[in-house]
């Protein structure tokens, strides 16, 4: 049996109960998103954009789903040790794909913000979950998104009404909790309205040794000179699966950072789809890895120019050891008009094994005139004279591997605009390459 | 301090040095002269390591022990320090940073603690005006973007940290103006202790007039080939390394 059978059927038998548990906006592109999965299936090995994510092995297995919205037993407080404390932020949980609606965190949120589970939302806002939910996410593009579309319950909803400034970052931690291997449809709808600003921290944590896979869709509207960043670190486990799907819809004048950074992980697939659809609009798009033993990170983006004057600023890098996968594609149009645009992509990645893959495919069309434009790509290793300068100063070989390495990725951790998480980032990454990370395969949180 | 005996090396199966000898005992500078191609940078590399030359033949005796059998970071932990010709940059980690590691693993091997952020900031801050160093370098990359001056006088402000037992100057003079010259060789000579000794690698008499050397040596096709006083050294600015190539013979 084809993988995509068993969540058809799923579906088809337990249509009523998903959308009983759910809310109207979220039930009324289901019956198109079942269309669009059934017609496009999982992407396939051969289709030039998953040619290094085997997709449809990795939703084979018979996954536990919670239709029922059934209370998981867990207290986020009593599980959840932060990697990046002291931060001060608003804090919200999700766990697998249900929103912790008990004890949340004393509101520090301005008047007619919302940040919260999307049940409150639609119940609060309705037209506006309306107006936005799945609009950007279209599930005629892409199999995966359909699946998650059709299936997906529930979400976390931010909402800054317009010249709004959220001083406090928003932090929405996603847990991973079962007993049973378990599949969690997770939604994130983010709508920043004019001059409005905000800023999100999202921290994945798989907390138990079962198989966990995750589909997740994120649209971000950022409208006419709304500031809006988000920081995404991947802190998961081994035997995680994380199948994401992150969009971005910017209007004139928004400035956009989006970060991704993965620590710890199975194998996770990450697009980012970004329109600049407003003249003037900024999107600063990173990431970076530190992959080892049989980890893997396939990322893939999009950025569409379809106005003039946007500029976007992509730096992706990767560090990669043992036996890790690593992929990166990145794709930049600059559409008829777009002129004065400025768009940067560079990808640069460390291989320290001979095992290590690396797969880098920049690409750039353009069909606008005047425009700067420039994307380069590097895969290497580190800097044996530099090694061994460090070691002619009495620093051993690994620990000078260690410093090289930190180094190699801190300009992606400077992109921050957040100073006490750049500085816990630093510290983190440092500890990562340093093996004291290791908790999400050893050691359990839980325990 | 130092005792090299019939040293060779070779680097991708060529070989370099054809048998050095040479000794240094506590307190002595030792400059080591010759043309260009000679080996006079392979065995400063030799010395300090560098694993892209092999030791074919040969050994070394560093305070008594076998220099050769150690890794790179041992050998410097034992006082061994080489003023690289070409200081390599290292994007991204910060002199700070480089040095607090480097202090701090120096300590380790003496069996001392970790020294506290005060007293390392103290004893940068002392260790730069040995030579001037500016503090901006200090809190840029390791070497990114330094002058050729910056980089050297950068060297030696290493060598103020460390403060080793032995010291290797390779063309520490190479690409400094007279006044970084000045500079440099003032460094050395406040660093210098009854205890300490160094060997300085040059082409010119120019560095040996500010680091006055007890024994200069002629090095040439991997051997040394000559050895006497610091008359030698104002000898061959005069005459050349022809009348040397003449006296071997060729």
């Amino acid at each position: 049996m084809k993988a995509e059978q068993q969540y058809i059927d799923l579906f088809s038998q337990h249509e009523d109960l998903v959308c009983r548990k759910s809310v109207p906006a979220m039930n009324a592109v289901r019956a198109a998103a079942l269309a669009d999965f059934e017609r496009l299936g999982f992407p396939s090995l051969k289709s030039e954009d998953y040619h290094y994510t085997d997709v449809e092995k990795a939703f084979a297995p018979d996954y536990g789903l919670n239709l029922q919205r059934l209370e998981i037993p867990v207290n986020p407080y009593d599980v959840f040790r932060c990697d990046v404390p002291n931060l001060s932020t608003s804090l919200y949980f999700v766990v697998n794909d249900t929103f912790y609606d008990k004890a949340l965190p004393k509101a520090h949120l301005p008047e007619g913000v919302y940040a919260g589970g999307m049940q409150e939302f639609a119940r609060q806002y309705p037209d506006v979950l309306a107006r936005y939910y799945g609009k950007l996410a279209k599930t005629a593009d892409n199999g995966i998104v359909a699946l998650n579309t059709m299936l997906a319950q529930d979400g976390f909803v931010l909402y800054v009404p317009k010249g709004t400034v959220v001083e406090r970052p928003i932090q929405l931690v996603n847990i991973f909790r079962s007993d049973i291997d378990m599949m969690a449809n997770r939604r994130t709808l983010v709508i920043v309205e004019p001059d409005a600003e905000a800023k999100m921290l999202v921290c994945d944590h798989s907390i138990d040794d079962v198989k966990f896979l995750a589909t997740q869709v994120i649209e971000i509207y950022a409208e006419a000179n709304a500031r809006f960043d988000y920081y995404d670190l991947e802190e998961s486990s081994v035997s995680t699966t994380r199948f994401s799907s992150l969009y971005v819809r910017q209007a004139a004048n928004s400035q956009v950072v989006v970060n991704g950074i993965t620590l710890t992980n199975g194998l996770t697939r990450n697009n980012y789809y970004v329109s600049l659809e407003g003249e003037g609009a900024g999107l600063s798009l990173c990431g970076m890895s530190v992959l080892d033993k049989e980890q893997q990170l396939d990322t893939f983006t999009l950025v569409n120019h379809l106005a003039p004057r946007c500029t976007c600023n992509e730096l992706f890098k990767n560090v990669l050891n043992d036996h890790a996968v690593g992929a990166f594609s990145g794709r930049i149009y600059v559409q008829e008009g777009a002129d004065k645009t400025e768009a940067y992509q560079t990808n640069s990645n460390l291989c320290a094994t001979r095992e290590a893959r690396m797969y880098s495919k920049p690409q750039l069309e353009i069909y606008a005139d005047d425009v700067k434009c420039s994307h380069g790509m590097t895969t290497g290793q580190l800097d044996e004279n530099a090694l061994f300068y460090m070691q002619s100063r009495g620093i051993p070989r690994e620990e000078a591997r260690m410093l090289l390495s930190v180094a190699f990725t801190s300009d992606v951790i400077e992109h921050v605009r957040m100073e006490a998480l750049k500085d816990r980032l630093h510290k983190l990454v440092e500890k990562r390459f340093r093996g004291e990370l290791a908790k999400c395969a050893e050691c359990r949180i839980c325990k | 301090m130092l005792e090299i005996k019939n040293l060779h090396a070779s680097i991708n199966g060529k070989e370099i040095l054809k048998g050095i000898n040479l000794t240094v005992r506590d307190g002595e500078v030792h400059a080591i002269m010759g043309p260009n191609g000679s080996g006079k940078s392979t065995l400063s590399s030799v010395l300090v390591g560098n694993p892209a030359f092999s030791v074919t033949e040969g050994e070394v005796v560093f305070n008594g022990k076998d220099l050769l059998a150690m890794s790179p970071e041992d050998r410097s932990r034992e006082g061994l320090f080489l003023s690289f010709q070409y200081p390599v940059e290292i994007p991204g980690v910060s002199m700070v940073n480089f040095m607090r590691a480097a202090v701090n693993e120096h300590r380790k091997y003496k069996g001392l603690p970790a020294v506290s952020a005060t007293d390392f900031l103290k004893l940068m801050r002392e260790k730069r005006a040995i030579v001037e160093l500016d503090n901006k370098l200090a809190s840029r990359s390791v070497n990114e973007g330094f002058s050729g001056g910056e980089k050297k006088r950068n060297e030696i402000f290493q060598m103020a940290m460390f403060e080793p037992k032995l010291s290797i100057l390779d063309e520490t003079d190479s690409g400094l103006d007279i006044d970084a010259l000045r500079i440099v060789a003032n460094g050395v000579n406040k660093l210098k202790t009854p205890e300490t000794s160094t060997i300085v690698i040059t082409h010119y008499q120019r560095l040996l007039d500010y680091i006055k050397p007890d024994i200069v040596h002629v090095l040439y096709k991997g051997r040394i080939v000559k050895t006497a006083g610091p008359e030698l050294a104002l000898e061959l600015e005069e005459k050349g390394y022809d009348w040397i190539k003449k006296e071997m013979g060729e």
